[in-house]
């Protein structure tokens, strides 16, 4: 099960038997529309505020993976989730309506792979059988939370990014059919004292490279065992800087190996800077898009590094640096195993 | 601030941050100035235009005229926050959005509607002045410590 | 002719903020602030009012201009009541920029919903 200080092995391979997306009318214009079960064309999704519709997609987010899958609703036993606005209480409400037994998390944007490495260990140690993992960010509420009003003509720099509007949710399994998770490395917190709000690539970077060096060193396997190594939203600049830590630490990944879910989601053009961010990017990215090339078959192994920077408007304003987490989970498409 | 913070960091932290920094995406700078020059000057121009109506028109004086001008600019403002285009004039222009009275009126408006949602009493008034408090606040301080200090130079250091 | 300097001085006002933005990394906020207690000390040095003579709208809807209106409430009030009329005659000038705002933030309240 442990092996080395901070990575699991699941022996037992739980399964992510479905997952469900949710996406907002940007993302509908985005690079990989595909991805998304369902695309709304409305920013508030009919509700009265933008932490509501973010509610909105985290429940119907959930309902689709259930939907989705051969179970009952009352089957799943856990709903493990979390989010970005204060006290994280979309999250909480989706719990309340889908009346599943709840844990809710916090690692900003690297909640969604926190809470699939939690789900897949419960499952794994005989805790549960289902397990629904899930995450979702909105646009505007997060603006609103962490910088200006939606409506507020304030410049960004070229470092900024774009929070995806979105929900991805999985339903972990202990049998069935579908990608299986198969090792997870849970991250520290890293923090090398970047104190600019708009530059979360640069600040979350060495994060992922941490994770990434000690996931590859824990599990004594080479970067090409992985077909794929994706980060969850690091952006042009992340993306950049992580890949020359990487290769300080004489670690060579491939550069069309490496990819970001901030990178995909989004087409070229769309005014998001340096790429898309929030809890829903890797959630979307990984669920959506990266998991069915799993089913195509075109890909067999890959490492999702979803990473979060966990500052709050007040801790950047009291003048703190920015601390900055990781979390990687394994998920193969089990056909190369028995 | 940031120097001493830096220097209060390890080692590997102010290695990564010169390193980061050389990384960051650098502002296009000249690019912004001249949209900043161009957009500003054109409201400042629009500005022009409207004090001029109101002096022809409306009887102002040239010096009057300011302040029936200002009430227009923020009114167009409103609905061009309203409609959610201020908000793109903004990340073309920058400070050429921003420094004239259009942009204190967008932060204002612009945080009126947003809070609206928690409310029209809490949510709407007590955080209409969320962005624009500290120019309120600072304007009128220093008002103040200037406007007493030339007081004092004039009305008592005469004597 | 004054519409020529209101465009040039206006956007030269724009550039120098522009410039703290990107060069000097401040936020909007701050930035303003600044030019706010920039045309307070101006108008105090008793130049803000022949840049206004000059530029017109060019110098009077840069935000500096209300810490110019600002000093110039107070100053005022000052003439005529020493130093108490500094307290009290702050508002006097520049209401129409504050009232203008509060008055049309919350009509735009009522009216718009922010579109994301």
């Amino acid at each position: 099960m442990l092996t080395g200080h901070r990575t699991w092995i699941y022996n037992n391979q739980p399964v992510i038997i479905s997952t469900g997306t949710v996406g907002g009318p940007f993302e509908a214009n985005g690079n990989i529309p595909d991805a998304f079960d369902i695309l709304h064309d409305d920013m508030w999704l009919k509700q009265s505020s933008f932490e509501k519709a973010q509610r909105t997609m985290m429940e119907e987010a959930a309902q689709i993976a259930i939907k989705n899958s051969l179970i009952q609703k009352e089957q799943v036993k856990f709903f493990i989730s979390g989010d970005l606005i204060n006290q994280i209480t979309p999250s909480n409400f989706a719990a309340k309506t889908l009346d599943i037994p709840y844990f809710g998390l916090f690692s900003a944007c690297a909640t969604s792979m926190e809470s699939l490495a939690l789900s897949a260990f419960i499952i794994n140690g005989d805790g549960a059988d289902y397990i629904l993992s899930g995450t979702a960010s909105h646009n505007a509420a997060t603006e609103k939370q962490f910088r200006y009003p939606t409506e507020y003509g304030g410049q960004k720099p070229p470092t900024a990014q774009w929070t995806v509007t979105g929900a991805g949710c999985a339903l972990v399994a202990k049998n069935g059919e579908g990608p299986r998770v198969t090792s997870a490395t849970i991250g520290k917190v890293v923090d090398m004292g970047i104190t600019d709000a708009f530059n979360m690539g640069a600040a979350m970077a060495p994060a992922a490279v941490d994770t990434i060096e000690t996931h590859l060193r824990e599990r004594n396997v080479d970067p090409t065992y992985y077909d794929l190594i994706i980060t969850g939203d690091l952006g042009h600049i992340g993306r950049e800087v992580s890949m020359d830590l990487l290769q300080k630490k004489n670690i060579d990944i491939p550069e069309e190996m490496y990819r970001d879910c901030g990178l995909t989601i989004y087409r070229e053009g769309q005014p998001v800077l340096s790429g898309a961010s929030g809890t829903a990017s890797s959630a979307v990215g990984t669920y959506g898009h990266f998991l069915k090339l799993i089913k195509e078959q075109q890909v067999n192994r890959i490492l999702v590094v979803a990473t979060g920077s966990l500052h709050s408007p007040l801790s950047v304003q009291q003048n703190d640096s920015i601390p900055c987490i990781a979390h990687a989970v394994s998920i193969e498409s089990g056909s190369d195993n028995q | 601030m940031a120097d001493k913070k830096k220097k209060n960091s390890p080692p590997t932290a102010q290695r990564y941050q010169t390193f980061a920094k050389q990384r960051e995406v650098k502002r296009p700078l000249l690019k912004n100035c001249i949209k900043a020059f161009l957009i500003g000057g054109f409201i400042c121009f629009i500005g022009q235009i409207i004090s001029t109506i109101y002096v022809y028109f409306f009887n102002f004086t040239e010096q009057t005229a300011g302040s029936p001008t200002v009430a227009t600019l923020i009114f167009i403002t409103m609905f061009l926050t309203g409609f959610g285009v201020y908000d793109r004039i903004g990340q073309f222009a920058g400070a050429g959005s921003a420094v004239p009275v259009t942009g204190f009126g967008n932060s204002v408006i612009s945080a009126a509607i947003e809070h609206r949602s928690e409310g029209f009493i809490l949510g709407v008034g007590g955080n209409i002045f969320k962005l624009a408090g500290p120019v309120i606040v600072y304007g009128v301080f220093s008002a103040f410590i200037i406007a007493l200090i030339k007081t004092i130079l004039t009305q008592w250091g005469g004597l | 002719m004054i519409f020529f300097w209101a465009f040039v001085v206006g956007g030269t006002i724009c550039v120098i903020g522009q410039i703290l933005f990107d060069v000097f990394k401040l936020n909007p906020g701050v930035t303003l602030t600044i030019f706010v207690i920039a045309g307070a000390i101006l108008d105090g040095l008793g130049l803000y009012d022949p840049l206004i003579d000059f530029a017109g709208a060019g110098a009077s809807v840069p935000i500096t201009n209300f810490g110019n209106q600002l000093v110039h409430g107070a100053m005022q009030e000052a003439e005529q009541h020493g130093i108490i009329g500094v307290v009290t005659g702050i508002f006097e000038v520049t209401s129409a920029g504050i009232s203008a705002a509060i008055i049309f933030g919350v009509i735009g309240a009522i009216i718009f919903k922010p579109k994301g």
